[in-house]
């Protein structure tokens, strides 16, 4: 597995996705939350960083597919899957260690980020006055969301030899699984189910555990929804021996 | 044994692409692969690699079955498949670091060194796999191939799309290296399986057509000796055949033709030396054609 992982990680630096992907991330929100009138922390007057845990989940779905995209789906165009499906390791850590690679680079991208939570608490009055729990849940909230986000960009990436429709169905699925559930429960005729419907998508239990409230359920929704792509990638993985 | 195939079956949809093989390799051997395209070579060791799994039959590879014990294979096999697939954005010792790191071999740097000077890459060592020519990709596909030391070597047409110079190099590689171990190696080009193999299969349709020694295959599908004459003006085709001991007689160009005889090449040269002289010919030229294994296939693969 990490064999695996540590190839992965060198061909993000050195196709370079990983820094664009990393800079880019961190100039959109950098934009959105010092800078653009609408949404910057500054003239909105509370010491806290919300803007930008709303705004990191649509981002990531960009992102995090443009990451995953070509993992599987390039190994196959270039026939590099047979090698490496012929070397001595389980399809598992193959896969595992495709998606830590993944990970990691995103995890890499949030870091930068602290630097937000340390500005708007000097920035605070008195210096140090803001919800701490909720940031850390929040930061906490976001990793689950990206890690979740991983593994359906994998298997997006599994399921074709094509890395533009790895892309969009990765971007398709992320929204699906992020907001789609939001805008069902609150059609008339869920109304009575709205509940569960809206239990079904991230956002709901993104919001939950930004809250600050880290949730056992919330934390096993997010484990479930990443067993069950990395689940899905391997059956996909596995589809030449059908 | 080193390799051992029973009732080997592989079917694609309703399509047959391995029918019924069965054959066996001792350590040691290097058995050529023959085939037209499409005959069932690549299938075949993609199931002795275990990148699928036969429809029926089963494979063993140094008494390891290729679905129970996949792993154990994978490990002790050394595959380079068919277009040589490489990571073009690692240079090469990363690549082969990679591959020493995947069978978690504990002298990595030393593996790769021995591999890199054992293939002749050390000029371009330090290079992207994607500047290299490819030759030298196909190097590098025998170095990750080889890296752990593998009993059993699988190769699906290692020398396809190179230029004269480098298949001798290349043959000349895998030869060198397949001194201590078993190679099966699939080709469709005859001359690579006489310079390279002491044995081989032809394979067509999914059935294997003919597996022997190189030579007892070319002698035991053309038992008639051919020679081909030239005189100094045209005759015609019946008049050779008059000579008793010649089966068939045909004319290749105008002066130049070719006899089938079941009699041993100096009888029948000198049947038609005589012939020439009853007939105040003049031979300029008579030699022996060998059958080659090219026939033998061209026979067997119609």
């Amino acid at each position: 597995m990490f064999s695996i992982l540590s190839k992965e990680i060198r061909s993000f630096l050195s196709s370079l996705i990983a820094i664009i992907v990393i800079i880019v991330f961190l100039v959109a929100n950098g934009l959105f939350i010092w800078i653009f009138n609408e949404t910057n922390i500054l003239d909105a007057g509370y010491a806290n960083i919300d803007p930008f845990f709303e705004l990191a989940p649509i981002i990531f779905i960009f992102l995090i597919s443009a990451i995953t995209m070509r993992s599987f789906s390039e190994e196959k165009k270039t026939g590099t899957f047979e090698t490496l499906s012929t070397k001595p390791i389980t399809d598992l850590s193959i896969i595992l260690g495709k998606y830590f690679a993944g990970l990691l680079i995103v995890l890499f991208s949030i870091l930068p980020t602290f630097v937000y939570y340390y500005t708007i608490h000097k920035l605070s009055v008195p210096v140090g006055n803001i919800d701490t729990g909720a940031i850390w849940g929040s930061y906490i909230g976001l990793i689950m969301l990206s890690a979740g986000y991983v593994s359906i960009g994998l298997f997006s990436s599994v399921i074709t030899d094509n890395q533009i429709v790895s892309f969009i169905v990765s971007m398709f699925l992320c929204f699906f699984f992020y907001s789609s559930f939001d805008y069902l429960s609150s059609i008339e005729i869920f109304k009575k189910t709205d509940f569960f419907i809206e239990w079904f998508g991230i956002n709901f239990h993104y919001r939950n555990i930004s809250r600050g409230v880290v949730d056992t359920r919330d934390v096993v929704y997010f484990l479930s929804l990443i067993v069950l792509f990395i689940w899905l990638t391997k059956i996909i993985f596995n589809s030449r021996k059908w | 044994m080193s390799i051992r195939v029973e009732n080997l079956t592989k079917t694609y949809k309703s399509q047959n692409a391995i029918d019924q093989i069965n054959f066996e390799i001792k350590s040691g051997e290097i058995v050529g692969f023959l085939g037209p395209n499409g005959a069932g070579k690549t299938t075949t060791m993609k199931i002795l690699t275990c990148y699928i799994p036969p429809t029926s039959g089963a494979a063993w590879v140094n008494g390891l079955n290729v679905e129970n014990d996949s792993i154990e294979v994978r490990k002790q096999i050394g595959y380079l498949p068919e277009h040589n697939p490489l990571y073009m954005d690692m240079y090469v010792k990363e690549y082969l670091m990679f591959a020493a790191s995947v069978y978690q071999l504990s002298n990595k740097s030393q593996r790769v060194k021995e591999m890199i000077e054992l293939t002749g890459l050390q000029v371009e060592q330090n290079k992207k796999i994607g500047q290299l020519s490819k030759g030298y990709r196909q190097r590098v596909g025998l170095a990750q191939a080889i890296i752990h030391n593998p009993k059993v070597l699988i190769l699906d047409e290692p020398t396809s799309g190179l230029d004269p110079n480098q298949i001798v190099e290349i043959r000349n590689l895998i030869v060198n290296i397949g001194k201590e171990k078993t190679v099966l190696l699939s080709t469709h080009i005859m001359q690579e399986v006489e310079a390279m193999c002491n044995r081989v299969m032809i394979i067509n349709k999914g059935k294997i057509v003919a597996d022997g020694k190189t030579e007892d295959l070319k002698h035991s599908f053309s038992p008639d000796n051919t020679v081909q004459v030239t005189f100094n003006q045209s005759l015609n085709s019946d008049q050779l055949k008059s000579l008793n001991i010649i089966s068939e007689a045909t004319q290749l160009n105008e002066q130049t033709y070719i006899v089938k005889s079941k009699k041993n090449e100096e009888l029948i040269k000198s049947e038609i030396f005589n012939f020439a002289v009853q007939n105040q010919l003049i031979l300029t030229e008579m030699k022996l054609i060998e059958s080659s294994l090219e026939d033998v296939f061209k026979n067997l693969t119609k």
